[in-house]
């Protein structure tokens, strides 16, 4: 029988492939240890030199539980509890879909959602997803870098940022009509070479399943580098501009959330820390995990930065 | 007035909502982020004693029952056994003691000033019920005990300071505090007037 662990061995624990191979010499050396003791070091020796690392190799991401990320997700136009919006997000209508690209672009237009994913290959990307709550998950997503799909309709030179406007959608969404948190619909924006960045995805999917609607089908944003709330849901137009487009957060409340809402463990909130983060799927008495600057993220993307006061630029 | 076993009733009842979510945790029925589930049960309950412990001197005052006063303090020990609770989660279930990480949480977070000074007069009072602590403070006991409303305060601050958006839950909680205030100074100067009313009958 088969006993499945979701337990993974730490690599001290492991025994070297070339030591097991030789465990039968290496039991009758012990039995001759004090006639070989030589021969014993030999074969300790050996086992120092056969390249096992000397620390662990990088982190390898484990994916949240499968399950959780569907039935915990912020999409205010539906509610401002977390669970509600796997069961309102449901009404919304994703098929047909299109998506408008306009502004400052050679080839805008309006693209229906088919025409734009047959041009590119979708790839998995597990990432870190850090929200501004202070909270934290790691997302296997299916997507495309949107650097390929800027590329392709040509930004001219007077291009400098990118807005995102999510879907509009009053009859299935309860809190657009109430207009008190936010001003819908949601605006999110990046500037170009962040929009360009390798790291910077279009999602189409989770977990090797197509998006949940709640998690922002057909199409959102991925940026892991910065608080979740610049990852827009369900987009519906992309738009290239000169200056920076007043986003949602960042318009409600400038002080706490800023247009870069890079994560970052030594600016606080200005009503909560961002020092830790609660790790989703750890169970109780567990230590929080130390939040990482650029949510681990800086070896790729602390050059978009370099010279700037990261603590002027929220 | 004097149900059987009333006291003891009450008491219990005070208790279910502990049991319930106990049975919740165990049955890992406190949602996708669990921690934050127990922290939001046990912060959401100690305010509610604590909306209920101010409640009893206006209700003895309408009702005139004056057989209330034992019920202020069974249910102001039990915000602080809730208060009590709200605080070691934190420390414990979500922190795991892990104190350079907790103290940076604390002085980063402002929502958590107000958790703390509101946790420390509840604290206060909680231990100044002791009987003989009581006769030894005499007057100023009653004094002490009025800050409950401070206390309410910055639970309520700890309580907005910590949301995105949405304000509705503790806007209730706050006009249910601010009307139970209202009333206890209303009657407090309905009792002055009357005794200056009586103080310049006496002159005459």
């Amino acid at each position: 029988m088969l006993i499945k662990t979701k337990k993974t061995i730490p690599w001290v624990e492991i025994t070297d492939p070339a030591v097991f191979k030789n465990r039968r010499m290496f039991i009758k050396s012990l039995l001759l240890l004090p006639a070989i003791n030589p021969g014993l070091s030999a074969v300790l020796a050996s086992n120092r030199s056969t390249g096992l690392p000397d620390k662990p190799e990088p982190e390898t991401l484990t994916p949240t539980p499968y399950g959780l990320p569907q039935r915990y997700t912020n999409y205010y136009e539906f509610s401002s509890d977390k669970q509600d919006p796997a069961r309102l997000a449901q009404k919304l209508p994703i098929d047909p879909w299109s998506i408008e690209v306009s502004g400052e672009v050679e080839r805008g237009g309006i693209f229906n959602l088919e025409d734009i994913l047959s041009k590119h290959t979708l790839q998995e990307r597990v990432c870190r997803f850090r929200c501004v709550e202070a909270w934290s998950m790691v997302i296997p997503w299916l997507g495309f870098p949107l650097k390929d799909l800027l590329s392709r309709t040509r930004p001219l030179s007077s291009a400098k940022f990118v807005a995102f406007t999510a879907v509009r959608a009053p009859e299935v969404m309860p809190n657009l009509a109430a207009q008190d948190t936010l001003h819908w619909p949601y605006v999110e924006g990046l500037r170009l070479d962040e929009a360009m960045h390798p790291l910077t995805l279009l999602a189409t999917g989770m977990y090797g399943d197509p998006l949940p609607k709640q998690n922002g089908a057909p199409l959102r944003l991925v940026v892991p580098w910065k608080y979740g709330f610049k990852s827009i849901k369900a987009i519906v137009k992309i738009e290239l501009l000169k200056r920076p487009p007043t986003t949602s957060w960042h318009g409600f409340a400038p002080t706490e959330y800023g247009f870069y809402a890079n994560v970052n463990p030594a600016v606080p909130h200005p009503r909560w820390s961002q020092y830790s983060e609660r790790v989703l799927g750890s169970g109780f008495f567990t230590a929080r995990r130390k939040t990482e600057l650029f949510n681990g993220y800086g070896h790729e993307v602390a050059h978009l930065y370099k010279g700037m006061n990261l603590s002027h630029f929220i | 007035m004097s149900i059987p076993y009333l006291k003891p009733t009450v008491t219990l009842l005070c208790y279910a909502p502990l049991l319930w979510l106990v049975l919740d945790a165990l049955s890992s029925n406190l949602g996708s982020n669990p921690i934050q589930g127990l922290h939001i049960r046990l912060g959401d309950w100690t305010l509610r004693f604590l909306c209920i412990t101010l409640a009893i001197t206006p209700a003895q005052t309408v009702t005139g029952w004056k057989s209330l006063s034992p019920y202020r303090q069974l249910f102001g020990l039990i915000t602080f056994t809730y208060g009590t609770l709200h605080v070691f989660v934190y420390l414990t279930v979500d922190h795991f003691f892990v104190w350079e990480v907790i103290a940076t949480d604390i002085i980063e977070s402002a929502y958590l000033w107000f958790g703390v000074v509101a946790y420390l007069i509840v604290l206060v009072l909680a231990l100044t019920t002791l009987k003989t602590i009581k006769n030894l403070m005499g007057e100023h006991w009653k004094k002490l005990h009025k800050h409950l409303y401070l206390a309410a305060g910055a639970a309520l601050l700890h309580y907005f300071w910590q949301l995105k958006g949405n304000l509705a839950e503790p806007l209730l909680y706050s006009t249910l505090i601010a009307l139970l205030l209202v009333f206890r100074v209303f009657i407090r100067v309905k009792n002055q007037q009357q005794s200056g009313l009586m103080v310049q009958k006496t002159k005459k």
